[in-house]
């Protein structure tokens, strides 16, 4: 029998988390500070209004883009939060959450052997999407001393007559990086400057706890038009099984990854849309709470870090830390591990996320402050057990 | 009236589910000095709107027995005295647990706790009715608590998220 794979599904690496994964899930009283979604429950009124929607029979498929009621909300949204404004018809797009957005922007955008320029340690599936597409993923390693922030000297240092394409992914999963605006508008001048499209995967934008809001790139000059801005209702809403996102993009990209929507996907899920439309209506204050909540705990973990001696510069978004562990002698992976062996709490090794996450972990605090104590003082064990090793 | 400066919010926010946090930790997860949290904490209480530090017990998971009324009462008010005059002779009562002017259907509501049953109904038919402006009262146990300072009581909540997930 002859091959029946495609090479290029081959190419890609599986999932650095899954071995983790395994090892965790066998693991009885572990505590885990690995998951990458929020601890909360979708807010009640949310969820009720999934329900009422089935009750109703609204069981059938929506249009391709997704229910004209949600998209003119989320053209509203961004309107009023970003200053932006998006035609409901020609320029939104829902989709089975953010990652599915990931996946046919690179789509529509890359032809084979173009340059997709990726910022890592970043989300696991914006290189296997680029893979997938054809595109060349081209890696701009972020690091720790610029607060993994993107610079613009990075950014020029890696771009070629080929590159086509940025993945901006801020705030940041694993690191919790952010970008602030003056940052933001270097980057931008010279995406304008040298024809570069962004793929702007800003599904953490509620979740910053700068000084001022989160910032998005399509509001800069001359952005708009060649900026293609991702978001959704997992992290904000706590809504990740809902599975639900939403692109928002000029008309001559959106109506290509439309294209790719209707013949892979069809529509969002329906009950998701009807239980997002309340949710962006009415959800604000759900929202405020719980970015409340995330910074109460990001403090928390700060504090602890600094009192027990484990470097961590300050992020600013998401619900993630990734603080420094080069001074124990072991790579991220054998840290994970021992951890997880010695002290029964699993975080997830900075590899998981690019080559260039050696030397880190990421911890999430999308957990009660309760369960962060008792981790981090299973840490603090460890790193001062650890700490005599070098 | 008293304003309230974001930090004070935020510290009530906080100490309204969690009052035994003590002052290092409310300065740390507000991002605030310790000095500031402590003066806001006793600005508040002087100015009573810190009125207390309690606990939410359950005691429907104990052994213990507790008896939760909840008491409409009509009442005709006291010239020159109106309703305060009367809520203060039943709030007086220890076993009185909160007393509410109400609008609507019925002038107070009290919700009372007791050992037994029949010592709600001796504060009713002894105590309460025989206040001379209480013109009626309807009384209802409670069976259950459900939800209390919003605080489902009712359910063991467990994690159901996959343990890693990136």
């Amino acid at each position: 029998m002859r091959n029946p794979l495609s090479q290029v599904v081959q190419e890609i690496k599986p999932s650095g988390i899954r071995k983790f994964f395994d090892i965790v899930s066998e693991m009885k009283d572990a505590i885990s500070l690995g998951v990458g979604e929020p601890d909360f429950d979708t807010p009640w009124h949310v969820r009720e209004e999934g329900i009422y929607s089935l009750e109703k029979g609204r069981t059938f498929y929506t249009s391709n883009a997704g229910l004209k009621e949600l998209r003119v909300e989320i053209a509203n949204y961004i309107n009023r939060r970003f200053q932006i404004s998006y035609n409901a018809d020609k320029e939104i797009l829902i989709t089975v959450g953010g990652s599915e957005a990931i996946d046919l922007a690179v789509r529509a955008l890359v032809n084979p052997g173009e340059e997709v320029l990726i910022p890592m340690p970043s989300f696991v599936s914006y290189l296997p999407c680029v893979q997938l597409a054809y595109g060349i993923p081209v890696i701009i390693e972020l690091k720790e001393e610029n607060e993994f922030r993107l610079t613009k000297k990075e950014l020029l240092e890696h771009i070629t007559d080929k590159t086509k394409l940025l993945v901006l992914p801020f705030p940041n999963n694993p690191t919790g990086a952010i970008m602030p605006r003056r940052e933001l508008e270097e980057i931008a001048e010279v995406c304008v400057e040298k024809d570069i499209f962004v793929v702007s995967d800003e599904i953490y934008a509620e979740l910053s706890y700068y000084g001022e809001r989160h910032v998005s790139i399509a509001e800069m000059p001359g952005m708009k038009e060649r900026t293609i801005l991702i978001n959704g209702f997992s992290k904000a809403y706590a809504m990740t099984g809902w599975r639900l996102g939403y692109v928002c993009a000029p008309e001559i990209i959106l109506s290509q990854m439309l294209k790719i929507h209707q013949f892979a996907i069809m529509c969002a899920p329906t009950t998701s849309q009807y239980a997002a439309v309340e949710a962006i209506r009415n959800g604000d204050r759900d929202v405020a709470e719980m970015t409340q909540s995330y910074n109460q705990r990001r403090r928390f973990l700060l504090n602890e870090f600094r009192e027990m001696g484990l470097e961590c510069f300050e992020p600013y978004g998401a619900f993630y830390v990734f603080p420094n562990i080069k001074k124990y002698g072991m790579t991220s992976e054998e840290f994970a591990e021992k951890l997880l062996e010695e002290e029964k709490v699993a975080v997830v090794p900075g590899t998981a996320f690019g080559d260039c996450g050696e030397g880190y972990v990421r911890i999430s605090y999308a957990y009660s402050l309760e369960r962060l104590k008792l981790a981090l003082n299973r840490i603090k064990s460890f790193v001062e057990r650890h700490r005599g090793d070098i | 009236m008293v304003e309230l400066t974001e930090l004070r919010k935020l510290i009530l926010g906080v100490i309204e589910k969690n009052s035994r946090i003590d002052v290092h930790e409310l300065s740390v997860l507000l991002g605030a000095t310790e000095i500031e949290v402590a003066n806001a904490l006793t600005e508040m209480e002087k100015e009573k709107v810190i009125c207390g530090y309690h606990t939410l017990i359950n005691w429907e998971n104990t052994s213990d027995e507790r008896v939760n009324a909840m008491i409409e009462v009509q009442v005709t008010p006291q010239r020159g005295e109106g309703f305060d005059r009367i809520a203060e002779r039943i709030y007086n009562f220890s076993e009185v647990n909160a007393v509410y002017l109400m609008s609507g259907g019925y002038d107070f509501l009290i919700l009372l706790e007791e050992k037994t049953m029949r010592a709600v109904s001796h504060f009713v038919s002894e105590k309460l009715s025989t206040i001379e402006a209480v013109r009626g009262t309807a009384t209802h146990f409670v069976l259950k608590k459900y939800k209390d300072h919003g605080t489902v009581l009712t359910e063991n909540k467990t994690d159901e998220r996959m343990v890693i997930t990136p």
